[in-house]
C-alpha cells in the first residue's frame, strides 16, 4: 500500500524538485527566481498546444518522448524510496532499472538523430558517450550494494540499512557508492559539472540540444520524463544517505521526501558554486566515479 | 578501531588514484603529503590500546617528514623550476586511472594469495601496500617531469612502509626510520638536482635528457 503512495508522490512531486533546484540557484544569484511550481505551469501550457512535425521525420521522432516517459514511469515501480520497499521486487531488478533508463536514453537519442539536424546529432553523440561511461559507475555501485546486503533486488539491498551504517563497519563502502552515485546523478540529469541545463548554446549543451525540435505535448513529455528520471536516480542516492527504518512506513516516506528535497537543494548549491567542466574533462570525472564504485565492490568482495 | 583503520586504508587507496588522475604538480605534492600523514597516523591506531612514547615519537617523526618537510622541499623545487603542470604525460590521465583500476585488481589478487608470516589486522593492508608501490612505479614510468617522478618514488616508499606495517607491527618501525632517512636524503638530493637540471636546460623534462648529445 505504502509502496503505491510513494509512486504517487514521485509522479506528483518530481517537477517540484526541479523547482527547488532553480529556487536554490536563484537565491545564490541574489534573484527572486521563478515560482517553485513553474515547471507544472510549463507542462500544462505545453500539453494544451499542438505539436509540429517536420516532414523529414518518421514515426521514430514522435515515439521518442512517449517511450522515454513510459520507460521512466516503469522504472519507478522497482525503485525503493528511502526505507520503503518498491512495488515490484525480484532478483535482478537492478538490471531492469539500468536497462529501462538505457531504453529511455536510446529513444531520446534516435529521436534526435531522426531529425537529421547536425546539432542534435552532436548532442546525441555526447549523451551516448557520457552515459556509456556513467553506466559502469551505476552498475558497479549497485553490485557493491547487492553484495553487501546479499540480495539481488533493489528493495532487498536498500532494506535493513540504518543511518549508523555510514560510520560503522562497511561505512567506507556506502560512502564510496554514494559519491559515485552523486556523479551519476549529476551526469544523467545533465546537471552542472557535466552539462548546463540553463544554457541554450548548441555547441556546449548535451541533453537540451536533443529536445530542440520537439514541441507541444512531446516537449512536455520530455521535460516530465527528465524530472522523473531525476527522482529515480535521486531515490537511489537518498536510499544510502537517508536510510530510515522507523517501523512506521508513513514516517519513512516523509523522511525520504525531506531527503529528496535536501538533495535537490544540494544540487542547486553544487550548480551555483561550480563551473561546468570542459567537455574533454567530463570522461575523466565519470571514469573516476566508476573507479570509486569498483573500489567499493572490491571492498565487499573479501 | 578496525573501522578507522579500514577507512584510512580506503583513503590511502583514493589518494593513489587521485595521484594518477591529476596534472597539477602542487596538487600532486599535497596528495602525497596527505598520504604520508595518513600512514603516519596509522601506527597510532594499531597501538591505540598500548600507546608508548616510542610509537608516538616515531609516528610524529614520520608524519612530520612526509607531511611537512618533503612537501616544503618539493614545493620549493616547483617554485624555482616554475612549472605548474605536467603537460603531455606519456600515458594520459584517464587511461592512467583505468590502468590504476587494473593495478588495484592485481594488487588484490596477489595480496590475498601471498602467504605471509603473521596476521595483518585487516585483509586490505597488504593489497593497499602493493597497490601504493605499483602506483609509485607507474608514476615514475608514465610521467615525464622529474618532479612527478620524485613523487612516484615517495609513493613507492609509502607502499613499502605500509607493507612493513601490515604484518609486523612493532619492530619494522626501526627499519622504517632507516628508510625514512634514506628517502629524506634522496628527496633532498633530487630537489637540488631538479633545481640544477632546470637551471642548465630551462625545463625538468627527463625524456629530453637522454637525447642530449654533444
Amino acid at each position: 500500500m505504502i509502496s503505491i503512495i510513494h509512486i504517487l508522490f514521485a509522479v506528483l512531486l518530481a517537477p517540484l524538485a526541479l523547482g527547488v533546484i532553480n529556487r536554490t540557484k536563484a537565491i545564490f544569484a541574489g534573484r527572486r527566481g521563478q515560482p517553485l511550481l513553474q515547471l507544472y505551469w510549463d507542462l500544462f501550457k505545453l500539453l494544451r498546444k499542438g505539436a509540429v512535425y517536420s516532414r523529414t521525420t518518421t514515426w521514430v521522432f514522435s515515439a521518442g518522448p512517449l517511450v522515454s516517459l513510459a520507460a521512466v514511469l516503469t522504472s519507478l515501480l522497482v525503485v525503493p524510496f528511502g526505507g520503503v520497499r518498491a512495488l515490484l521486487a525480484f532478483p535482478g531488478d537492478l538490471l531492469l532499472l539500468a536497462y529501462l533508463l538505457g531504453l529511455m536514453r536510446f529513444f531520446t537519442v534516435i529521436a534526435a538523430l531522426d531529425t537529421g539536424s547536425s546539432f542534435e546529432g552532436m548532442g546525441a553523440s555526447r549523451e551516448v558517450t557520457f552515459s556509456a561511461l556513467a553506466e559502469p559507475a551505476l552498475l558497479l555501485g549497485l553490485a557493491a550494494m547487492g553484495r553487501r546486503a546479499g540480495s539481488l533486488s533493489l528493495s532487498g539491498m536498500y532494506s535493513g540499512m540504518m543511518p549508523s551504517d555510514l560510520v560503522h563497519h562497511g561505512g567506507p563502502v556506502l560512502i564510496l557508492v554514494a559519491a559515485a552515485f552523486l556523479v551519476v546523478f549529476l551526469a544523467e540529469n545533465a546537471r552542472i559539472p557535466i552539462d548546463d541545463p540553463d544554457t541554450h548554446l548548441e555547441l556546449t549543451m548535451i541533453h537540451e540540444v536533443m529536445a530542440l525540435d520537439h514541441g507541444g505535448p512531446d516537449f512536455a513529455f520530455i521535460q516530465y520524463a527528465a524530472a522523473l528520471k531525476m527522482w529515480v536516480l535521486g531515490a537511489l542516492l537518498i536510499g544510502i544517505l537517508v536510510p530510515m527504518h522507523t517501523g512506521l512506513p508513513p514516517l519513512d516516506v516523509v523522511a525520504a521526501l525531506i531527503g529528496m528535497f535536501l538533495l535537490a537543494a544540494a544540487t542547486g548549491v553544487i550548480e551555483s558554486t561550480m563551473a561546468r567542466l570542459r567537455i574533454l574533462r567530463v570522461p575523466q570525472l565519470l571514469v573516476a566515479a566508476s573507479v570509486l564504485s569498483m573500489l567499493a565492490l572490491v571492498l565487499v568482495l573479501d | 578501531m578496525n573501522n578507522w583503520i579500514e577507512a584510512l586504508i580506503v583513503l590511502v587507496v583514493l589518494t593513489n588514484l587521485r595521484l594518477l588522475g591529476t596534472s597539477r604538480l602542487i596538487a600532486c605534492i599535497r596528495i602525497v603529503a596527505f598520504q604520508g600523514i595518513l600512514l603516519g597516523v596509522l601506527p597510532l591506531l594499531f597501538h591505540a590500546n598500548d600507546l608508548t612514547l616510542r610509537v608516538m615519537l616515531q609516528a610524529a617523526a614520520s608524519t612530520f617528514t612526509k607531511g611537512v618537510v618533503f612537501p616544503w622541499l618539493l614545493s620549493r623545487a616547483v617554485r624555482e623550476a616554475d612549472v605548474r603542470r605536467e603537460l603531455e604525460p606519456i600515458i594520459g590521465y584517464t587511461s592512467s586511472l583505468l590502468i590504476g583500476c587494473v593495478l588495484l585488481g592485481t594488487a588484490l589478487y596477489v595480496g590475498w594469495r601471498l602467504p605471509l608470516p603473521g596476521t595483518a589486522s585487516t585483509p586490505f593492508m597488504v593489497p593497499a601496500a602493493l597497490f601504493t608501490m605499483m602506483v609509485g612505479l607507474f608514476t615514475i614510468v608514465a610521467r615525464r617531469k622529474a618532479l612527478t617522478q620524485v613523487l612516484g618514488y615517495l609513493a613507492m616508499e609509502n607502499g613499502i612502509y605500509t607493507f612493513g606495517l601490515a604484518f609486523a607491527e612493532k619492530e619494522p618501525l626501526l627499519v622504517e626510520m632507516g628508510i625514512l632517512l634514506d628517502v629524506f636524503v634522496a628527496v633532498f638530493v633530487m630537489g637540488i638536482t631538479i633545481y640544477h637540471i632546470n637551471r642548465e636546460f630551462d625545463h625538468i623534462d627527463t625524456d629530453q635528457l637522454s637525447s642530449l648529445k654533444d
